[in-house]
């Protein structure tokens, strides 16, 4: 390993050159950014486990037809349900927040910068 | 096309031995990305004729009374339309993720790459390099490529990254259809001009603008008797060259820092052959012709010259087409591929000293090793300007 180089930050490096514009917003340009990045991260997600369930099969721990068979009695099934669940709120959590804004309207942080500034 | 039709695994990409270690995800982020680059090129990349057949021109013509005049009245027609919009976000997004993804997979051991560069390097009178050169403005305006640094950036003083980020990366924008060792194109040449005059046996080629030599090391191991000297303004893509060549046995191979601007340090008509490869679009229209010219005056009579491109757009090809292949000029940090298509080659090579009736074109296709790599060109799969299908501008110099 690299140690003088702050390797993971200098590999997103900007390259220089002006980025052209696509989107309607510099924010749809960030989220599709955002959204492609996850998207290939699953699939190397997915290849990895696939590399784990052929080496799995291959060694003859399991087998591909064990993982396809697999049923999970229904404690096992619910805790893997909660794992859905938690994944689901870590995603969801912009909508989540933005949902809850809407019960309290409430003052832009400027407001809040403004009162804490004041003397008295 | 059937369900099978994928590029090949980055596995199959072969280890030289300056080739980075590649971990399970970094191969399979590089899988992700060919696989997502030839989605983008081929199934959905028929959307943008769609659009452009569709709505664009319907819209143009509405508005304009006519058909778009040239390239530039198609792009920015199609610049409004959301669906290529969305598109081209999505192609730009996989140029920058193929460099991250380059970049973390050498940098994270550089050490280990310089290491085995210097190893390599040190003390060899067969890397020249010269702080004196300047890296050109057509170099530096922007990053070729999107690649953080070009092929001419530093992480550290000395280093190889640039280098070993464009070697291990070409895989995901081309699928794997440059080869094995992304040397295709030079296999190709190799193979032309063994095909073409078997008995020939010239005794000292320049290759211009070699970067790390992909298309020069084929040539040099397939005339082992010559002396390949291979140039280019950028020490760390020299660097590690160098050290590729030399893994791969290529010893017969100078690789110097130099400009193909000023090839002054050569006596008059010094080389039995002179080539580039895919080098002349990353240009200016200033340093083209002083380039060419060069060319033609250090090859000796009787010599080949041979400049390897994409097809030059000309009054043949449809606008549409035209419009596609300048898609890396506008989003993918090309200045000059876009001008530098429009030119009639044969006349810029005349205007540089090389007689229009000693000239010649021929398609080149890249050879690879086919039942591994997808062979060129796959068809309906053709990947505006990336495809591994070029045009040789040539000739041989008068006695």
């Amino acid at each position: 390993m690299t140690e003088e180089i702050d390797w993971i930050a200098r590999a997103g490096a900007k390259p220089r050159g002006r980025r052209p514009e696509y989107l309607d917003s510099p924010f749809d340009e960030r989220m599709l950014s955002m959204l492609m990045a996850v998207i290939g991260e699953v699939s190397v997600l997915r290849e990895r486990i696939d590399t784990i369930e052929r080496l799995l099969d291959a060694k003859g721990v399991i087998s591909r037809a064990d993982i396809e068979g697999y049923q999970p009695d229904l404690e096992t099934g619910k805790e893997r349900n909660r794992i859905i669940r938690d994944y689901i709120a870590r995603v969801m959590r912009g909508v989540q927040q933005d949902m809850e804004a809407l019960a309290e309207l409430e003052p832009p942080i400027t407001d809040v910068i403004a009162e804490m500034e004041q003397a008295r | 096309m059937s369900a099978n039709d994928v590029p090949p695994p980055y596995t199959a990409v072969e280890r030289h031995g300056m080739f980075p270690e590649v971990r399970h995800d970094e191969a399979a982020r590089f899988n992700f990305l060919a696989g997502l680059n030839r989605y983008l090129s081929g199934a959905v990349g028929a959307g943008n004729k769609l659009a452009y057949d569709r709505r664009v021109i319907p819209a143009f013509q509405a508005e304009h009374g006519r058909e778009p005049a040239d390239r530039h009245e198609v792009r920015r027609a199609m610049n409004r339309d959301p669906w290529h919009r969305f598109w081209s976000a999505m192609k730009r997004n996989s140029m920058e993720m193929r460099q991250q993804a380059g970049r973390a997979l050498v940098l994270r051991q550089l050490d280990d790459l310089d290491a085995r560069a210097r190893a390599f390097n040190d003390g060899a009178n067969t890397l020249q390099l010269n702080g004196d050169v300047a890296v050109p403005r057509y170099q530096a305006a922007v990053d070729i490529h999107c690649m953080p640094g070009s092929y001419h950036g530093e992480e550290r003083p000395g280093d190889v990254s640039a280098g070993a980020n464009y070697d291990c990366g070409i895989f995901a924008t081309t699928g794997g259809a440059l080869g094995a060792l992304n040397d295709g194109g030079g296999q190709a040449v190799a193979a032309w001009v063994k095909a073409e005059r078997p008995d020939w046996r010239p005794a000292r080629i320049l290759d211009i603008g070699c970067t790390v030599g992909h298309n020069a090391v084929p040539i040099a191991l397939a005339f082992p008797d010559a002396e390949v000297i291979a140039i280019d303004t950028a020490a760390p893509s020299l660097r590690y060259g160098h050290a590729r060549a030399r893994s791969l046995g290529a010893d017969n191979m100078v690789f110097r820092q130099m400009s193909g601007e000023d090839l002054s340090e050569f006596a008059d008509a010094s080389f039995d052959w002179v080539q580039t490869t895919m080098f002349l679009h990353e240009l200016s229209m200033k340093a083209l012709p002083k380039i060419l010219a060069e060319a033609a005056r250090v090859l000796k009579p009787g010599g080949l010259l041979f400049h390897i491109e994409q097809p030059e757009y000309g009054p043949d090809m449809p606008l549409f087409e035209q419009f596609m292949r300048d898609w890396d000029a506008y989003n993918n940090n090309e200045p000059f591929w876009s001008a530098m298509h429009t030119l009639d080659m044969k006349d810029e090579m005349a205007k540089a000293g090389f007689p229009r009736d000693r000239q010649f074109t021929v398609g080149v296709k890249a050879v690879v090793d086919e039942r591994i790599f997808p062979p060129s060109p796959a068809g309906a799969q053709e990947d505006y300007g990336r495809a591994a299908l070029w045009n040789a501008y040539g000739g041989w110099k008068p006695e």
